[in-house]
């Protein structure tokens, strides 16, 4: 079945198979970006894509429904020539051991710096608890969040 | 700061100690194709392996006919078509400690997870209808599944003949161990305070790398077989690829990508032995991934273990004797059983140092249960969980501060411990002297930060909570003396940078990072002047792999060495061209420079000429380094606990720990190490256990029934470093990987104690487990108020 979506900003058409999850779809035409060899139960978060801006792991959702929807995945976030904040932050505060987790996450903290106008520390830990990373520990990557929201509040001024 | 600095320390340090960007750090950052997954290739198959529902079972018939007629099945593995060559899959050096025990696949399974077959086939899902298309007629055998009763030998689980390595088959051992320093009885007998054969449990929990077990294989245009996995150890699977599949070790290229995540679990071979005979047979790349719930039950665990502990102290609190009783369930095989046994005991006992007998018996014991292997920490994290609860409980007995107890008795710069030499892993261990520490400022620091005097023995109320506070120290060890090994290869290029090839294998903690702050520190150049390959079989030079707390000590040993061996090159090179002698020059700031004469020189320039114009060679060295000894990291651990009383929930409110790891290379990448390592130790602490069935059957393998802990579940963590120099480390370092693990658990134990005066000797502290443990206490408490 051919579905048609945005993919970060561009109109895309791809088959896909019966039963196939969005998540493999993307996999194999190339978004490799979106990582996870790992639960496909929607529980560790790394597979997470943004679908019409809400953040959703793409290992439990059906390709089949995503027709006429737009999806950001970290690519349509900042690539390696042209990176996004939350990106470079990540990188300085030592949030980013392994990385494989990293993708999702920075979905998530995205969505939440877009959403909500001053997250507290609590805001904050909801937002990653939809992720596991079993390198960090989180501290950093919390600490990252609070710098990024900093920054933010320093450009609003 | 510790009195242990010496002056090196003073010597201003460029690039070590500062935050350098992460190498891989943006290029995971925007999802780059890094991992072993990442790449695609054209007509791959995949492979899917069909595993044992009975925890011990022999296998009277495999009928795949009915799977071989679906279209797409290529191939399909069993005993009845592959070489029986027994090994390990234990990624060590070599010849490994671990027993031979292992089959690529037996006509035996010994646990619910065992492989029975594998499929290979043109996609996952034919693979899988595959799987259950094939009929296995088992011969149900009488299974055991705890360590005590599996040594009364009454059920055998490894009673093939081609087996070596195993210390007694008759009775399921896998490795013994006793030492005996001084005399145990006696000093233990005369002793005026006693702790006697207190008894703590420890539970299987799994590492969850975020990453499962991941292995592509396919043939290169030259015939090479390429095997593109996640590993920690790529040397070591390519050597027991080339033993078991009988293929010749140079046409074999392992690929370590980057890795998602390992703590242990991948320094094992569980998927690329099967993944490469599939492309040797087919032809073809193929590729083969763990599920999570395959992640649980068919890779590695951390032994289940059962420790007692004895200690004697005289009437001051100084330690006698120390006994330590450890018996470890190993699962079906055997693997990293001797290594991790003897670490129960070898990375311990040392701590206190000041008994003078000292008694370590243990067994590492086989039962139908899945496999235990390496996990961060490697036995160290038990032996801590119950030596560092019963010194608590020594204190109590005593009637001192237990952080007083441990300051009495706990090793000190320039003294050493008969345990080092006497164990080491899976056989005798080396003499070390500690030549850095500040383990007691470690402890003088962190009592302050938690408000040690604030809170102990308060019992602070607050509704239904109860807080209280604990603490524990330990230490570790840098890479495995006189057997880990590592090189380093550098050469200069015609723009003046330098190419840095390891061994070394990062999973994710930095070290590729850390290894060119070293080579850039001891040249003299700036950290983007070094670019690194890492973990190329055929690339890159041998190391022994990312284990043991060894890539930032053994191989930056390597890479230091390789860096001063360039350096001389470099200098003697630029002393023809400049007419000086090399003594007299120095490299600084991209430039060779005469002190004598201020003339000068840069590196391009010297790169250059030597690719094009002036006595022509590549400028390159390659070094290698073994290390000598094993420096422990030392650690205090405070921990603050509120325990709900009504629910059983124990809440960590701040942790905080303090760490002497030598010369700090990266203090970002050194903290996420500490922290990711603490959190790790809270799960274990707290919420992880792997639970099975009385049959064996692991009935919560997915991350919604086994509890990782995420971001609401932490505490505030306060890490802190007291920087020494450790002497035998590049620029005074010494591990980080490892060592905070360990800590959590006892320091928690601790805290509740603290808190309510009952000791928790079995772990997790699940709230159901500490809910029954309080209401006992206030029924007993009750019928005594009756009577
Ligand atoms: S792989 Fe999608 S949430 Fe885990
Ligand atoms: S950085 Fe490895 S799982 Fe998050």
């Amino acid at each position: 079945m051919l579905v048609k979506f945005i993919l970060n900003g561009e109109d895309v058409a791809f088959d896909a198979y019966p039963g196939e999850t969005l998540f493999e779809l993307l996999r194999r035409n190339h978004h490799t970006e979106v990582k996870g060899n790992n639960c496909k139960t929607g529980e560790c978060g790394a597979c997470t894509v943004l679908i019409d801006g809400e953040p959703v792991p793409s290992c439990t959702y059906l390709a089949g429904k995503i027709n006429g929807k737009n999806v950001i995945t970290v690519k349509g976030i900042g690539d390696y020539d042209n990176p996004n904040i939350i990106q470079k932050i990540f990188v300085e505060e030592g949030a980013i051991q392994c990385g494989y987790c990293i993708p999702g996450i920075i979905i998530s903290v995205k969505n939440l710096l877009d959403k909500v106008s001053n997250p507290t520390e609590e805001d904050i830990k909801i937002a990653l608890s939809s992720h596991i990373c079993r390198c960090t520990g989180y501290v950093q990557q919390i600490d990252a969040t609070k710098k990024l929201i900093e920054i933010m509040k320093g450009e609003k001024k | 700061m510790s009195k242990t600095v010496k002056e090196e320390i003073f010597i201003e340090k460029k690039v070590i100690g500062k935050n350098v960007e992460k190498y891989d750090g943006l290029p995971l950052a925007v999802g780059n194709p890094l991992f072993t997954d990442d790449i695609f290739l054209p007509n791959m198959l995949y492979g899917k392996f069909l595993l044992s529902p009975y925890p011990h079972a022999e296998i009277v018939e495999i009928d795949e006919s009915e799977a071989l007629k679906i279209p797409g099945v290529k191939l399909i593995l069993s005993y009845k078509n592959t070489p029986r060559i027994p090994h390990t899959t234990a990624g060590q050096g070599y010849p490994e400690p671990s027993p031979y025990d292992h089959f690529m696949f037996d006509k035996k399974v010994r646990y619910v997870g065992d492989r029975v077959c594998a499929v290979c086939a043109e996609s996952i899902e034919i693979a899988e209808e595959a799987i259950s298309k094939i009929k296995v007629t088992y011969k149900e055998l009488p299974y055991v599944l705890d360590p005590e009763e599996a040594m009364k030998g009454e059920v055998i689980i490894h009673d093939e003949e081609e087996t070596t390595g195993i210390y007694d088959k008759k009775r399921n051992i896998i490795s013994h161990v006793e030492l005996n320093i001084g005399d145990f009885e006696k000093d233990f007998s005369k002793s005026y305070y006693k702790i006697e054969k207190e008894f703590f449990i420890t539970q299987p929990v799994q590492h969850t790398p975020i990453e499962t077990h991941i292995a592509i294989t396919y043939f290169d245009e030259y015939g090479n077989l390429v095997v593109r996995t996640s590993t920690q150890v790529p040397f070591h699977i390519r050597r027991i690829l080339s033993r078991i599949l009988e293929f010749p070790m140079n046409k074999i290229r392992v690929i370590k990508p980057r890795v998602g995540g390992g703590f242990g679990v991948k320094q094992e071979m569980v998927l690329e032995d099967v993944c490469a005979l599939m492309t040797i047979r087919t032809k073809r790349p193929v590729r083969i991934e763990y599920t999570r719930k395959e992640e649980f039950i068919a890779s590695r665990l951390r032994h289940p273990s059962k420790i007692w502990i004895s200690l004697g102290a005289d009437k001051s609190g100084k330690l006698n004797a120390i006994q330590m009783k450890v018996l470890l369930n190993n699962g079906g095989y055997g693997t990293h059983g001797p290594t991790v046994l003897f670490n129960s005991g070898s990375k311990t006992l040392p701590l206190y140092n000041k008994a003078e007998s000292v008694s370590f018996i243990g067994d590492a014991v086989y039962t139908n249960l899945p496999v235990s292997g390496a996990f961060r920490g490697y036995g160290a994290t038990n032996g801590y969980f119950a030596l560092e609860s019963a010194m608590d409980d020594l204190a109590e007995l005593i009637g001192i501060d237990p952080i007083e107890l441990r300051k009495i008795n706990h090793i000190k710069e320039g003294e050493t411990s008969p345990v080092f030499e006497k164990l080491g892993e899976g056989r005798e261990g080396v003499v070390q002297y500690i030549e850095s520490s500040a383990l007691s400022e470690c402890i003088d620091l962190g009592k302050k930060i938690i408000e040690w005097e604030r809170w102990r023995g308060k019992r602070v109320r607050n509704g239904s909570f109860v807080r209280g506070v604990g603490m524990a120290i330990m230490m570790q060890g840098s890479g495995i003396p006189l057997i880990d090994m590592a090189s380093a290869r550098v050469k200069l290029n015609d723009d003046g940078t330098f190419h840095l090839f390891v061994g070394a294998t990062d999973i994710g903690t930095g070290s590729d990072t850390v290894l060119a702050q070293i080579l850039a520190e001891e040249i003299g150049v700036s950290y983007d002047k070094v670019k690194v390959y890492s973990s190329d079989t055929d690339f890159t030079p041998f190391d022994t792999g990312a284990y043991a707390s060894s890539t930032t000590y053994v191989s930056g040993g390597a890479v230091q060495k390789a860096g001063k061996l360039i350096k001389e090159k470099i200098l003697e090179y630029a002393a023809k061209i400049l007419e000086e002698y090399p003594e007299d020059l120095k490299i600084e700031d991209d430039f060779v420079i005469s002190q004598l004469t201020q003339k000068r020189i840069s590196l391009r320039e010297i790169g250059e000429k030597s690719f094009y114009s002036f006595e022509q060679e590549q400028i390159e060295v390659t070094a290698s380094f073994v290390s000598p000894k094993s420096p422990p990291p030392f650690a205090a651990h405070f921990v603050l606990i509120d325990v709900d009383l009504e629910t059983g929930k124990i809440i960590p409110i701040k942790y905080v720990a303090i760490n002497d790891i030598g010369t700090v290379v990266h203090p970002n990448l050194a903290k996420g190490q500490v922290i990711g390592s603490i959190v790790q130790g809270l799960g274990y602490a707290l919420t992880e256990e792997l639970i099975y069935s009385n049959r064996g059957v692991p009935l919560n393998p997915n991350f919604l029934d086994y509890k990782v802990l995420t971001a609401l579940d932490i505490p505030e963590i306060i890490v802190k470093f007291i920087e020494t120099y450790e002497p035998t480390g590049p620029f005074g370092l010494k591990s980080v990987a490892e060592i905070n693990i360990n800590g959590p658990a006892p320091a928690i134990r601790n805290a509740f104690l603290d808190a309510t005066g009952i000791k928790l000797n079995s772990l997790p502290f699940t709230p159901e487990k500490v809910f029954k443990v309080i209401n006992k206490i206030k029924i007993e408490v009750k019928k005594n108020l009756h009577n």
